[in-house]
C-alpha cells in the first residue's frame, strides 16, 4: 500500500496528465460521434446566449448584403406567384388539387457561430427543438445546401457544415443526370470535391451540381456548386471533380432548416421493405 | 502573491475573450487558426506546481472548447502543452536562481529565450491539436502545413500581445 502511495506521489505529474488527457479525448470522441453529450448541451445553452448577443451586435455590419439577398429572393418568389402568370384559358373551374401535397417545410434561423478554417466545421443556429428543429434535417440558404442538423437543444442546434470530414451528400450533375458523392478535402472552404462519377461519362467545366433528392433529408434540385476542373487519378475508374460551392460558407447569416413532412412514412416503408427482403 | 493571482485571472479572461471573439473568426484561405489562449499557460509563474499547471491547462482548454463547440479538442491539446512545459523550459534553459519573482515573460527572460520557449510550446500545442482534429495520418503534409502556418501566426500575435500589455513599471 505504501509503495503504491509512494509511486503515485512520485509520478503524480505524469499520472494526472494521463488521466486528464484520456478524459478529454473521451469527451472529444463522444461529442464527435454521438453529438448528444450532456455537457455540450449544457455548455451550448450558456455560450449560445453569449454568441446570440454578439451576433445581434455584428449583424448591423452585414445589413446591406442581407437586404440584397432578401430582395433577390423576393423577386424570385414573386415570379413564381400565380399573379405573375398570364392566364389564357376562358373557362374557369375549380380543382381539388390532390397532385401536389406539401412535403417540405422551411424554418428560418440565424447563424450564431460558424467556422470554415478547421478540418471539421460546425455551425450553431439560434433555434432548437422548441421551434420544431430535429436531428437529421437539412440546412440550406437561397444559394444552396449548407449542411445537416446533428444535435439540438431546446433553443439552439448544431449543424454539421458541408466543410466536414464526415460529409457524404449525394449530388447529381444536371446535364447528364450522373450521381456522385460530395466530400470535402479540408483545404479550401470555396471548393468541394465530387467523387464516384464513372470515368467513361462525358463532363465539362461549368456544369452544375445539384442535390439528387435520393435521401430523406435534402429536397431534390438544390444547388450545390459548379464544376471547375476534373481528372481521373492513375489506376482509378472514377473522376475526381473539384467544384466551387454555390454557398459562401464564410458569409452565412440566415439559413433555412428543411423539415421533410413525409420522412416518417418514407422510413417506415423502407423498414417494412427490408422485412420482406429478409423473408 | 495576491497580485500575481489577480493578474493571471485578468489575463485568462482577456485571452479567452480575444480568442473567442477575434481569433476564431480569422479565416485566411482556411488554413490560419491562431490559438493565442496558449499564452496563459506560457506565462504562468515558474513556481506553479505540476498538478496545478495541468489542472489550469485543462480548465483553459475546456473554456475555449465550450465556446467553439469542439468539446475535448482544446482541452486535450492544452493539457499536452501544459505537460510539455517543464520539459521545454528545461530544454531552453532554466531561469536564474537568484530571483524568485522572475516569470517566463519576454521582458524578464529576454527576447532570444522567449522566442525559443514560445515557438516550441506553440508548435507542440498546434501539432497535437491538428492531429487530434484530423484523427488520421492520411493527410499528414496538409496537416503539417496547417500547423506551421497557424503556429507562426499564433507566435506573431503573442509577440504583439506581449509588447502591448507591458506593465508601466517595467517599461521604464
Amino acid at each position: 500500500m505504501r509503495n503504491i502511495l509512494a509511486f503515485i506521489i512520485r509520478y503524480h505529474f505524469l499520472l494526472l496528465f494521463l488521466l486528464l488527457e484520456i478524459f478529454s479525448v473521451a469527451l472529444l470522441v463522444n461529442s464527435t460521434y454521438y453529438q448528444s453529450s450532456a455537457i455540450l448541451k449544457a455548455g451550448s445553452r450558456a455560450t449560445g446566449r453569449f454568441y446570440t448577443s454578439v451576433s445581434n451586435a455584428t449583424d448591423y455590419l452585414k445589413l446591406r448584403t442581407t437586404n440584397e439577398q432578401l430582395a433577390r429572393e423576393n423577386a424570385l418568389l414573386r415570379q413564381m406567384k400565380g399573379v405573375s402568370f398570364l392566364k389564357n384559358d376562358t373557362s374557369s373551374f375549380w380543382v381539388n388539387d390532390t397532385l401536389y401535397k406539401q412535403q417540405y417545410k422551411y424554418i428560418v434561423s440565424k447563424v450564431v457561430l460558424n467556422t470554415v478554417g478547421k478540418r471539421n466545421n460546425y455551425i450553431m443556429l439560434d433555434k432548437g427543438s422548441r421551434s420544431g428543429i430535429q436531428k437529421d434535417m437539412a440546412v440550406i440558404t437561397s444559394n444552396g445546401i449548407v449542411g445537416t442538423v446533428v444535435n439540438v437543444s431546446e433553443n439552439f442546434s448544431w449543424v454539421m457544415s458541408m466543410l466536414n470530414k464526415h460529409t457524404r451528400i449525394s449530388g447529381r450533375i444536371i446535364k447528364n443526370n450522373q450521381m456522385g458523392t460530395i466530400v470535402w478535402n479540408g483545404i479550401d472552404h470555396i471548393y468541394g470535391t465530387l467523387t464516384d462519377i464513372p470515368a467513361h461519362v462525358k463532363i465539362s467545366k461549368g456544369d452544375t451540381i445539384v442535390s439528387s433528392g435520393y435521401s430523406y433529408i435534402f429536397p431534390a434540385g438544390l444547388m450545390i456548386g459548379t464544376i471547375t476542373d476534373f481528372r481521373v487519378e492513375q489506376g482509378e475508374h472514377f473522376y475526381t471533380i473539384p467544384f466551387k460551392f454555390s454557398v459562401d460558407f464564410n458569409a452565412l447569416q440566415y439559413v433555412y432548416v428543411v423539415k421533410n413532412l413525409m420522412k416518417v412514412e418514407q422510413e417506415s416503408l423502407e423498414k417494412s421493405t427490408e422485412g420482406i427482403k429478409d423473408e | 502573491m495576491n497580485r500575481l493571482v489577480f493578474s493571471n485571472i485578468a489575463r485568462f479572461i482577456t485571452l479567452v475573450l480575444i480568442q473567442v471573439l477575434v481569433m476564431n473568426k480569422i479565416n485566411f484561405y482556411g488554413f490560419l487558426n491562431p490559438y493565442i489562449y496558449i499564452l496563459f499557460i506560457l506565462l504562468l509563474p515558474f513556481e506553479t506546481p505540476g498538478w496545478l499547471l495541468l489542472l489550469l491547462s485543462f480548465f483553459t482548454g475546456l473554456t475555449v472548447d465550450l465556446f467553439s463547440g469542439t468539446l475535448g479538442l482544446h482541452a486535450a491539446s492544452s493539457i499536452f502543452a501544459g505537460f510539455m512545459r517543464p520539459l521545454i523550459i528545461k530544454f531552453v534553459g532554466e531561469k536564474p536562481d537568484y530571483d524568485i519573482t522572475t516569470q517566463p515573460k519576454l521582458q524578464q527572460m529576454g527576447l532570444k529565450w522567449f522566442i525559443a520557449y514560445a515557438l516550441l510550446m506553440i508548435f507542440a500545442h498546434q501539432l497535437f491539436l491538428n492531429l487530434l482534429d484530423v484523427f488520421s495520418f492520411d493527410e499528414f503534409w496538409q496537416t503539417l502545413l496547417r500547423v506551421i502556418v497557424s503556429a507562426f501566426f499564433t507566435f506573431l500575435f503573442i509577440l504583439l500581445f506581449e509588447y502591448i500589455f507591458v506593465p508601466r513599471k517595467e517599461k521604464q
